[in-house]
């Protein structure tokens, strides 16, 4: 019967039946809590009959996340807000942060792989700054711009460049030979030469690198909240799991898995989108 | 002597070497070309034949001498120069319709969306791409309606010179038959200039008012200038009928088999190279042995 299924439905099966083996296991591998009746003296005099905390098992946090996603933009005070407006802030310093990468990274890019010079001078700082862990920026950050809100962009913004500026130039200078010659037998000038033929050109690899950015952005914020606080996923993980709200935690994991998965599929379109075959 | 149209003077190319030295790839080639002729320079690989041809677009710069066209010096590329390359050079994220708008648009920027998109489809239309195939990118495209995309772009730009970098040679030999046909048809409408290089001596014959040869280099020169004396309108068919077709061939394979080794390496010494006028022309010189000699003596 499963052979007449196409691989896609296959796979999809496949896909689902791992998930609920996962689950099941999951769910049987956590320890019931006694029921106090069932306890010797000894026992409630040393304070087993108190709550334990432990890893909730899945059906806690599938009722949690209904909780939470049927209701995602309530805010009753600093601590606890609805979980939509927490992955708003998160996005919003991504996003801001990410633009402002690109608004330098690709123009500047566009400069080292024109120009060998350019090439050549900007190698060796990029080179000392890319391997630097954006959150190593943060202690300075902090310092010199003094708001905590401003120093989780500054950090993504760090963080997002590198990719960009690096695919950016690579791209730029793996333009075929052919393409410019075409623009300069056309008499195109060089801004038009640069928008019409080279750009069209290296966009599949700028996409690519932009792509790159997008998840290492989002893999940064989450600790650069966890170290500025206030708001955002990654300060909700954390407060979570100060509160010892296990079930919350491990919900914000998964959210935060299913957003940067839409991150990258957005880019995957838009890759798709200025792809060529030659 | 009044200049032609296109007057190469002088043209000098070295190269480094890699050892400390220069090659000179050819020295102070001189030849020109009327307007309206369709030229074909013949020579093997390494001559510099794609050197001169850059030179002439204004892609590369010679190492001495000048290009003028029209009594001007040529300095870099221009759309009076179109050029049709050998891999096409069509921008595979355009379709073949926008290929073609891409140098309309260059060339006539005033012109209207539906202007330039018209005439595009006119020149499109010339080599035989009608319909939806206008709209498919180029890797959706043989390679033979590639390059003709790549020589509709180029004569719908109307340059005062065409250049033509082996359009054929990555074709195979069927293709190339329908195109060189296509070709002549549209050169036939509008009277270009062109400069065409090419390996196929067939097709130099078929396509040309007359083959520049080149010697081997280095030290290359352009050594014979052969008029092609068949009259036009040719075929590919017809023209091997003609009794000059396999003088002609027969002295072009004579010049590229041997004698381009026998004449390279040669330095000019400072002189102008111009190649000499070579013109063979059956069907006048076998008028006058017909009336024959053998006869004569027979009578008498």
């Amino acid at each position: 019967m499963l052979d007449s299924l196409s691989i896609n439905k296959r796979a999809a099966i496949l896909s689902i039946a791992m998930l609920v083996v996962g689950l099941l296991i999951w769910e049987a591998a956590i320890p019931a809590q006694k029921a106090v009746g069932e306890l010797t003296e000894y026992e409630r005099l040393t304070g087993g009959g108190a709550q334990k905390a432990g890893v909730p098992p899945p059906s806690q946090v599938i009722a949690k996340a209904w909780a939470e996603l049927s209701n995602p933009f309530y805010d009753a005070g600093p601590n606890d807000k609805g979980i939509g407006i927490q992955i708003g802030y998160s996005i919003y310093r991504v996003l801001t942060g990410y633009f402002l990468a690109a608004l330098v990274a690709i123009p500047l890019g566009f400069l080292i792989g024109m120009s060998q010079i350019a090439y050549k001078a900007f190698n060796p700082f990029i080179q000392v700054l890319r391997p630097i862990s954006p959150l190593a920026w943060m202690p300075l950050a902090l310092f010199i711009i003094q708001d905590s809100e401003a120093s989780a962009i500054f950090v993504i913004f760090v963080c997002s460049i590198w990719p960009m500026l690096l695919n950016t130039a690579f791209g730029v200078a793996g333009v075929r030979k052919d393409w410019v010659n075409v623009a300069r037998t056309h008499e195109l000038g060089p801004l038009k030469t640069a928008f019409t033929v080279i750009l069209p050109a290296a966009a599949p690899t700028i996409v690519t690198g932009m792509r790159i950015s997008i998840g290492i952005a989002w893999l940064v914020i989450v600790a650069a909240e966890m170290l500025v606080g206030g708001t955002g996923i990654g300060y909700y993980v954390w407060n979570e799991w100060n509160n010892l709200d296990l079930t919350s935690v491990i919900f914000s994991i998964l959210m935060i898995g299913v957003v940067g998965m839409l991150l990258d599929s957005a880019f995957g379109v838009l890759q798709r989108a200025v792809a060529y075959a030659e | 002597m009044a200049k032609p149209f296109l007057s190469i003077e002088r043209l000098t190319q070295h190269y480094p070497d890699g050892q400390g030295g220069t090659m000179t790839v050819f020295e102070n080639a001189s030849f020109g070309i009327e307007k309206g002729e369709f030229v074909c320079i013949l020579g093997h690989s390494g001559c510099g034949k794609s050197t001169i041809m850059n030179i002439l677009a204004g892609l590369a710069e010679p190492s001495s001498g000048v290009v003028k066209m029209d009594g001007f010096e040529v300095s870099g590329p221009s759309l009076d120069r179109g050029v049709v390359f050998q891999n096409y050079s069509l921008l595979p994220w355009l379709s073949a319709l926008k290929n073609v708008t891409f140098g309309v648009k260059a060339r006539h920027p005033d012109w209207s969306v539906e202007q330039v998109e018209a005439h595009a489809r006119d020149y499109l239309a010339k080599v035989g791409l009608e319909g939806d195939v206008v709209h498919r990118k180029p890797s959706q495209l043989s390679g033979g309606m590639r390059q003709r995309v790549s020589i509709a772009r180029a004569f719908a730009n109307q340059p005062k010179l065409l250049l033509l970098d082996e359009p054929f040679g990555a074709l195979d030999a069927l293709t190339r038959g329908t195109i060189q046909e296509e070709l002549i048809k549209v050169w036939a409408g509008t009277e270009q200039t062109v400069f065409m290089i090419t390996h196929d001596i067939d097709e130099a014959i078929l396509l040309a008012d007359r083959i520049l040869l080149m010697t081997n280099g280095p030290f290359a020169r352009v050594a014979e200038s052969v008029e092609i004396t068949i009259p036009r309108p040719r075929t590919r068919t017809e023209i091997v009928e003609h009794p000059n077709y396999y003088a002609i061939r027969n002295h072009l394979v004579h010049f590229l088999g041997q004698r381009s080794k026998e004449l390279a390496g040669k330095q000019s010494d400072d002189a102008d190279q111009r190649p000499e006028t070579v013109r063979i022309d059956k069907t006048t010189a076998e008028d006058e042995p017909s009336a024959p000699p053998p006869l004569r003596a027979v009578n008498d």
